[in-house]
């Protein structure tokens, strides 16, 4: 239960930056709120048991990336003009309003059919991952079998003992989500 | 840059530390979250927040340009070395099992390499980046 309120907490705090990024037309802050847009995200995968693209999400999104930021707002000017300042008379908001709302729509709606988070039913669980958790151990000396679907060897040894199969499997759903992070 | 002494203190305290943690990600991947992609860009930002506090001419002395291109070059080439010399063994492209004498232990000699591999390549990658970023500002 408590999950489900730090999700909420989180995701909340997610859509507040996001929203502050699209308003504030000072370049620092802006970077400064990517930086904490990544962290929040961060804090969101170790809640889903993504611990090692929380990892990525720390260093690259608010680590990195922040400061080839910061070193490319030593270039250039500190703030941005707002967008209304400079559109033409004739901008009309509602065309693009109705194409984004279309859009997430059509997104919320392709959702419907990607099975629940942490189903057994996913392809995730019934395609490869049988074959790791019933033989990672003796082909690799390895207790935890998930990280094979990346990289044969690597292991969440503690995650395993700690949590049982199931928070394995659930994390073999978002290490096949999230291939392209490590 | 003008010098300032509690930032020059705190940077030399924690860049060891940093380089630590980024050696610990490295090695401890294969029992723990982590790997050699996370531990390639920890350990560059030891060098970022050496080259953010001393100065980037500082940093480029101790890490020159040209070595981070071999470097870069050299990660791929241990991560696809690897691969190769399990083709020369008999067995498919990066099939750790033969590398060693029983499968356990060539599956663990196998992700090492290749994950010391990817750390050096990332970490040479992100200094790269940030060089590239940094130094545009000195023309």
């Amino acid at each position: 239960m408590i999950d489900v309120f730090i999700d909420i907490t989180l995701l909340a705090f997610l859509a507040i930056t996001a929203v502050a990024i699209v308003r504030i037309t000072n370049l620092f802050a802006v970077v400064m709120l990517f930086g904490v847009f990544s962290l929040l995200s961060a804090g969101l995968f170790v809640v889903m048991d993504a611990p090692d693209v929380a990892f990525t999400e720390a260093a690259v999104g608010a680590g990195i990336s922040t400061v080839l930021m910061l070193a490319t707002l030593a270039l250039v000017r500190r703030s941005q003009k707002p967008y209304y300042a400079e559109a033409p008379r004739a901008h009309r908001p509602w065309l693009p309003l109705i194409v984004v709302t279309v859009t997430g729509s059509a997104l919320v709606y392709g959702t419907w059919d990607i099975p629940g988070f942490g189903a057994p039913d996913a392809p995730a669980q019934t395609h490869v991952a049988r074959y790791y958790i019933e033989n990672a151990l003796s082909e690799t000396g390895r207790a935890g079998e998930l990280s094979r679907l990346r990289y044969p060897g690597r292991s969440h040894g503690d995650l395993y003992r700690g949590r049982g199969r199931t928070a394995v499997a659930r994390w073999a759903t978002l290490e096949t989500g999230s291939q392209d992070k490590g | 840059m003008r010098p300032n002494l509690i930032l020059h203190v705190v940077a030399k305290f924690l860049i060891p530390l940093i380089i630590l943690f980024a050696l610990y990600v490295q090695f401890h991947g294969d029992f723990g979250p982590g790997g050699g992609f996370q531990a390639g860009v920890i350990f560059s930002a030891a060098f970022i927040l050496y080259s953010l506090v001393f100065g980037l001419d500082t940093a480029e002395k101790i890490i020159p340009a040209h070595w981070l291109r071999v470097l870069a070059a050299l990660g791929v080439v241990i991560y696809a070395g690897v691969g190769v010399l399990s083709l020369l063994l008999g067995g498919n492209y990066l099939d750790y099992t033969l590398l060693a004498g029983d499968q356990i232990a060539g599956q663990h000699l196998g992700i090492l390499l290749v994950e010391l591999g990817v750390g050096i390549t990332v970490a040479a990658a992100m200094l790269i980046l940030f060089f590239a970023f940094a130094g545009r500002g000195r023309e």
